[in-house]
């Protein structure tokens, strides 16, 4: 299988880097095993102690989910164009040129088509390295784009997430990618077209209150947070402690909002399942 | 109710007072030439302090606790309004109301965020903040709309949706993310209005429509500048500058091509005179709703998809 040949560098923000020559090394995040990056990415990033799903961008998704080579992408020159020319401690124009610089991406999504089991999907996949996956213009306009592809091809539409929200840093703009996506996927389900949403850690905010929570299937990783307000915030507002597992995955399950939680090296062959069993 | 003066009104309080007091001495005193010389003077100021205001004054004219609410605005521009309550589930949500009504010859669901004046309002109302079940009310009687053929009206007030722990747990973010659906493509007109406070998705919840009006001091972003300020530059202090950055008035987001229409406010604010703020309203709503109500079902879902599908700004 594809990732087994992988050996792009995976700079996953919640790994540690130790300094040991090559920088050949990770630790879990979760119970502090140091695992050898081979092994990592062929255990798909996942810690093989205590399953912890290391944190992963478009790439790693990409080569999870999709068949071998099939991916194409779509709409890679679009970049944001800092239209209210923000500034807060930092210029918004800094911050995106030194997220390029560290990530090698234009923005905080990935757009393409390729093959689930040779089943064709407009696909989409968020990248969290990227000023926190958050969905200013970029975002939206490609997620809607995605979502039109699939609307014109009458294929199954596939949308990873992973995002902080919507991007502070063009305001009332990002705001409305919420409606751009979600006016994209009303048409898409009138014209009975099958939509996956997986959320991964994290999905809040903005995406959570689009498109991340509009899937015909929401299926998430295991214990990804996922929510609207951020946990601090909701802390703040209470003034208590929040339950053990809030806002996680088995929480969402519990409480009726996703459909099933995936494990890593089972997802791909759950969506092609699913997208069988909808034929 | 306490009368809330802000910062920059202090010189327009203190020159109305000074007149109120020479007034009182006119009968005794001939000092009307004075009087009437320091009234002039009074409106030169009152139109130049509100002619200039900065994007952070909006913001707190927008939350003046005299201004005037969606009931409010639902009693003094409707008649025969019947509230409906509930969102079949769960239970009623007091931080969003809505029901049917007329609007002038027009027959109407008016929906809004509903903030108390006290304390004791305030905490019925949650503080205009909604949980899911008021997106899911909000939701339901839209779609009676829809089935009665009747426009939908939207008046948007509120500090953001609720984050609360029973919030999250009932789904809060599939609440206004269904709505952003559904009510992208329903088969009536929507007119949306901010008539005070836009936060983010808790407003946009009930937001999305063919027409977006903004009256003139208010406010409609991705986030409050408080909490831009405490995230962005992580301390509570940059609020003004955090407003300026974000680009919030309705003059702003016209230039940004994301509302349509500003509706003027009575000199000072709209809580100066709710007569004159809820007509202008009412006259712009009736001239828009005249022009929607022309246009086929398709077509208006069709453009709804066009108008929200221009938003944003990038290069390629
Ligand atoms: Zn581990």
């Amino acid at each position: 299988m594809s990732w087994f040949k992988r050996s792009k560098k995976n700079i996953s923000p919640d790994s540690v880097k130790l300094d040991i020559p090559g920088g050949q090394w990770e630790k879990c995040k979760n119970c502090g095993e140091i695992i050898h990056k081979k092994q990592l990415t062929q255990n798909l990033w996942i810690c093989p102690k205590c399953d912890y799903h290391f944190r992963i961008g478009s790439d790693e998704y990409i080569s999870i989910l999709l068949d071998s080579g099939s991916f194409k992408e779509t709409n890679k020159k679009i970049e944001s164009a800092d239209p209210l020319e923000f500034v807060d401690s930092k210029k918004y124009s800094d911050r995106l040129r030194s997220a390029k610089e560290k990530t090698g991406l234009k923005d905080a999504v990935k757009t393409g088509t390729g093959k689930i089991d040779g089943r064709k999907v407009s696909f989409a996949c968020m990248d969290f390295r990227f000023i926190g996956g958050s969905m200013g213009s970029v975002v939206g306009e490609k997620i809607a784009r995605a979502i039109a592809l699939a609307y014109n091809q009458k294929i199954p539409l596939l949308i990873v997430s992973q995002s902080g929200g919507a991007r502070m840093m063009e305001a009332a703009y990002s705001l409305m990618q919420m409606a751009k996506t979600s006016a994209q996927l009303g048409r898409l389900a009138e014209a009975k077209i099958p939509y996956i949403s997986i959320l991964t850690d994290p999905t809040t905010g903005g995406v959570t209150a689009s498109y991340a929570m509009l899937g015909d299937f929401n299926i998430a990783e295991p214990n990804a947070l996922i929510g609207f307000a951020g946990p601090r915030v909701i802390r703040e507002t209470i003034g208590k402690d929040l339950p053990k597992g809030f806002q996680r995955s088995e929480f969402l399950l519990e409480h009726g909002f996703i459909d099933f939680i995936a494990h890593r090296k089972e997802l791909k062959s759950k969506v092609s399942q699913l997208l069988g069993l909808i034929d | 109710m306490a009368r809330t003066i802000l910062d920059f009104e202090k010189p327009i309080k203190e020159l109305e007072k000074k007149i109120e007091e020479m007034r009182k001495l006119e009968d005794d005193l001939d000092i009307k030439k004075e009087i009437q010389q320091l009234e002039e003077k009074m409106n030169e100021l009152k139109k130049s302090v509100y002619s200039n205001l900065t994007r952070w004054q909006r913001v707190q004219l927008a939350r003046h606790p005299a201004r005037p609410y969606t009931l409010d605005y639902i009693y003094l521009m409707t008649t025969d309004f019947i509230e409906l309550h509930g969102d079949r589930n769960y239970r009623d949500d007091k931080a969003i109301v809505g029901g049917f009504a007329k609007l002038g010859d027009f027959k109407v669901m008016i929906i809004g965020h509903q903030k108390g004046r006290d304390t004791k309002s305030n905490i019925y109302r949650n503080f205009g903040m909604p949980n899911p079940e008021g997106y899911r009310k909000a939701r339901r009687l839209m779609k009676l709309a829809e089935k009665f053929g009747k426009p939908v009206i939207t008046l948007l007030d509120t500090p953001g949706a609720y984050p609360g722990l029973e919030a999250e747990q009932n789904g809060q973010a599939e609440a206004i993310a269904r709505n952003l659906l559904t009510m992208s493509r329903l088969r009536v007109p929507i007119i949306v209005v901010i008539i005070g406070e836009g936060a983010s998705g808790g407003a946009l919840g009930i937001g999305i429509g063919d027409r977006i009006l903004m009256l003139e001091n208010t406010w409609y972003s991705v986030i409050s500048p408080e909490s831009c300020s405490s995230i962005l530059w992580r301390s509570w202090d940059y609020k003004e500058q955090a407003a300026e950055a974000l680009k919030l008035t309705a003059e702003d987001l016209k230039e940004q091509g994301i509302i349509d229409r500003i509706i003027p406010e009575p000199l000072g604010g709209a809580h100066k005179d709710y007569e004159q703020a809820s007509s202008s309203l009412k006259q712009a709503l009736i001239e828009e709703l005249t022009e929607l109500v022309k246009i086929k079902p398709e077509k208006l879902v069709e453009n709804r998809l066009q108008k929200f599908g221009t938003m944003g700004v990038y290069v390629e």
